[in-house]
Order: C-alpha cells, then sequence, then structure tokens
C-alpha cells in the first residue's frame, strides 16, 4: 500500500499473477473479434503516470539515467554530489542485476540512495521505482536521479515517470554508438558524451561522427561533451541540472508536469502525434 | 531482451479484454509493432508461449503486425520511408522530420470464445 497517497500499488511481488484460465477444449462456443488499440505497457504507463504525480507532488525532478555498463553513469553522479555541494538536494535510485555497489558509492558521498536489484531483469519498470521511492524521503528533494540498468536497449522501452532522460556515451565506446542503437539515443532529451579526457589516446573517435550519428537518428535535444574532473562541460552539465530543476518548480507551482520528448508507445496510445521538437 | 516482459504486459491487457467480454478463451491476438518500440517482432513471438502458458491465452495464436518506420519532413513536407538509424527525408534528404508511424506497440486485436453459460 502506497503510503503517500492510498493506492493499492503494492511491491512488485504482489503484482497480479497471469491468470490460469481453464483451456480445456470443449463444445466450441462463439467466436468474436473485439478492436482493442490499447499500449501493450498500458499497466506500466498507468504506474509511470502515478509515480510522475510523486514527484510533481513533493516539486522533484526526476532523471533517467541510461547508458550501456561503464559508461560512467555513477561517477557522473557521484562528481555531480560533490560539485553541487548541497546547493541541490539529490537523491538517488540505483538499477542494477546484482550488488548494493553504486547505492554503496551514492550514500558515501552523503547522499540517501536506494538499490534495485533486477536479478536478472535487463531494465528497471515503473513499479521498481514506485517501491524504491517509497523507501526514500522525496519532501524537500530538488532531483531524483534514476540510474538505470546499464544497457543501451531495453531500459528505452519502459517508462518510469521521470521528466527528462539523460543518456550517456562514453568516448571508449565509440562515435557510431548512436546508430547502432538508435531507439535509446533517440530517447534522451540530453546526451552527455562522457570521458572526454580519453579523446587524446582514444584518437578513432571523432566528436562530429557522434553528433552527425545522434542527428541521424532524430535525436533534437542538446548534447554536452564532459569529463567528470571539471571543466567547460561539466560545468554546463551543472547549469543545465539546475535550469531543469528550476523548470520543476516553476511547473509543479501552476499544476504542469512534463515528460521525456520521445516517450515509449504508451504516449502515442490514443492517437497523439507526437509533438515537434 | 525485454521481450518476456512486454509479452507478460501484453497478456494481462488480453486477460483484461477477455474477462471484461466474459470470454471462454483467447483464440487470436494481433498486436502492431513498429521498430522504433524497441522490440524485436521475432523474439516477442518466442518469448510468447512462455509468458501465455496457464492463463486465458494459452491457446491463442499471435500475429505480429510490422510497421515500418515514416517520417514526415519539415522543410519539404513528403512523407517517406525511412531506416530506424537514418530518420531522414526520402526526398531532400533533411533530418529534420517527424516520426509518423514506426513507434507502435500496441494490442489492436483480440479475437475470443464466448461459451454457453458456464457450467459451475
Amino acid at each position: 500500500m502506497c503510503r503517500d497517497c492510498g493506492c493499492s500499488l503494492g511491491p512488485a511481488a504482489t503484482r497480479a499473477p497471469l491468470a490460469a484460465g481453464p483451456a480445456t477444449p470443449s463444445a466450441p462456443g462463439r467466436t468474436e473479434t473485439i478492436e482493442v488499440i490499447t499500449a501493450i505497457l498500458g499497466e506500466n504507463d498507468r504506474v509511470a503516470a502515478h509515480n510522475r504525480e510523486h514527484f510533481d507532488g513533493q516539486g522533484v525532478l526526476a532523471l533517467n539515467l541510461m547508458s550501456s555498463p561503464g559508461a560512467g553513469k555513477t561517477s557522473l553522479l557521484e562528481a555531480t554530489i560533490r560539485a553541487l555541494d548541497g546547493r541541490l538536494k539529490v537523491a538517488v535510485v540505483e538499477g542494477d542485476l546484482a550488488t548494493e555497489n553504486d547505492a554503496d558509492r551514492i550514500r558515501a558521498c552523503g547522499v540517501p540512495a536506494v538499490q534495485i536489484t533486477t536479478g536478472n531483469a535487463c531494465h528497471l519498470d515503473a513499479q521498481m521505482v514506485h517501491d524504491a521511492v517509497h523507501l526514500l524521503p522525496l519532501a524537500g528533494l530538488d532531483v531524483l536521479f534514476i540510474e538505470n540498468v546499464g544497457n543501451l536497449v531495453c531500459p528505452a522501452s519502459f517508462d518510469l515517470g521521470q521528466h527528462r532522460n539523460v543518456t550517456l556515451l562514453s568516448v571508449p565506446e565509440g562515435d557510431d554508438k548512436p546508430a547502432k542503437y538508435p531507439v535509446m539515443f533517440r530517447a534522451a532529451d540530453l546526451a552527455l558524451i562522457t570521458k572526454t579526457d580519453l579523446l587524446a589516446y582514444i584518437t578513432e573517435f571523432k566528436l562530429e561522427r557522434a553528433h552527425a550519428a545522434l542527428r541521424q537518428i532524430g535525436f533534437g535535444g542538446e548534447t554536452i561533451e564532459l569529463t567528470n574532473r571539471g571543466g567547460e562541460g561539466f560545468a554546463a552539465w551543472l547549469v543545465w541540472l539546475e535550469r531543469e530543476v528550476a523548470a520543476q518548480r516553476e511547473r509543479t507551482a501552476r499544476g504542469a508536469t512534463a515528460r521525456p520528448a520521445i516517450q515509449p508507445e504508451g504516449a502515442h496510445a490514443h492517437g497523439a502525434g507526437r509533438p515537434p521538437r | 531482451m525485454h521481450e518476456l516482459s512486454v509479452c507478460q504486459a501484453l497478456i494481462g491487457q488480453v486477460e483484461k479484454v477477455a474477462r471484461e467480454n466474459d470470454a471462454r478463451r483467447v483464440v487470436a491476438i494481433v498486436i502492431a509493432v513498429g521498430p522504433l518500440s524497441g522490440v524485436e517482432a521475432g523474439l516477442l513471438e518466442h518469448a510468447y508461449p512462455i509468458a501465455a502458458a496457464g492463463t486465458v491465452a494459452e491457446h491463442a495464436t499471435l500475429t505480429v503486425e510490422t510497421v515500418p518506420v515514416r517520417v514526415r519532413c519539415r522543410s519539404c513536407g513528403a512523407e517517406t520511408g525511412a531506416l530506424p538509424n537514418r530518420l531522414v527525408c526520402g526526398d531532400c534528404s533533411d533530418w529534420k522530420v517527424d516520426v509518423v508511424a514506426g513507434e507502435e506497440m500496441l494490442l489492436k486485436r483480440v479475437e475470443i470464445e464466448t461459451g454457453p453459460a458456464a457450467v459451475h
């Protein structure tokens, strides 16, 4: 039971079981065809919308961080928390298949963190985030970072209730990653090209090719090149973050919300076209 | 490989439709999937029997309609086909386009069998 809102969403284990419907063949009945047109992930979308209401209710900006494993999501968070030095109140939901390692790293920075271990599941879904968020003190927070499972495929399909998607592309991965994983990079509101200090060694990575690959997949967001060691790019990331926090406060004040520019299918289920970006 | 999660969600939707229409069993399911949805039709078909086992849809056939990517150009207005990693206008090659099809992950149709009054 969700304490804040009184909803009946319990922990993940209490999800509606697959009904064991009788499939015993018997005298054939009447068949009829029902036209449905509904989002397959409609239930996830419903829980995601509920999460978003929680975030908006507390004026918290929720960011979904996605990338391949090792692109530097947790390191970026550590560096960000240190650089913010308490200017913004932050909490983190960590998604991994196993271990508390990432949540431990975040807690060591003095910030509350909840670790979701998915077992073998390759992505976070809205219900997992819902359960995790109820273990965090949302009141007074400015930003909730949801660090998704490191994976450039599956997380793109599941709305978690976040306001923005931030996708990382690290230099060692190669400049053609957006062309190889178009669905993931297209979903980003902000693309961060990380570990740019390695550009000096990995000379085959060309920034202009990475930008061109992003354009070709219809990515219409911002791109920031940065290293966690500070510098111009890292400062630009902090500016983006503070601007989004301010925008979320302003939206919350007038009862509005925001969704990532590209949404998983649920947003289109009712024939609504995607707004131009 | 999140197709099993997607199939479990699909079965949830189908069970709802079956319940609302007093179905005795589900005969056929038709879904539409675009390449920009992030799921693979073939993997969905493989995962489907696992998700459907023991449900009202256990013996239902699954038809996956694939929806090709189409984009509308903001410069020249043409509507053309495109590749998922090359969302550019097929006429003028401009990359400022809006995707008009190819993001679908929809349950379209459920064929059910409604029997004579259930025997208790």
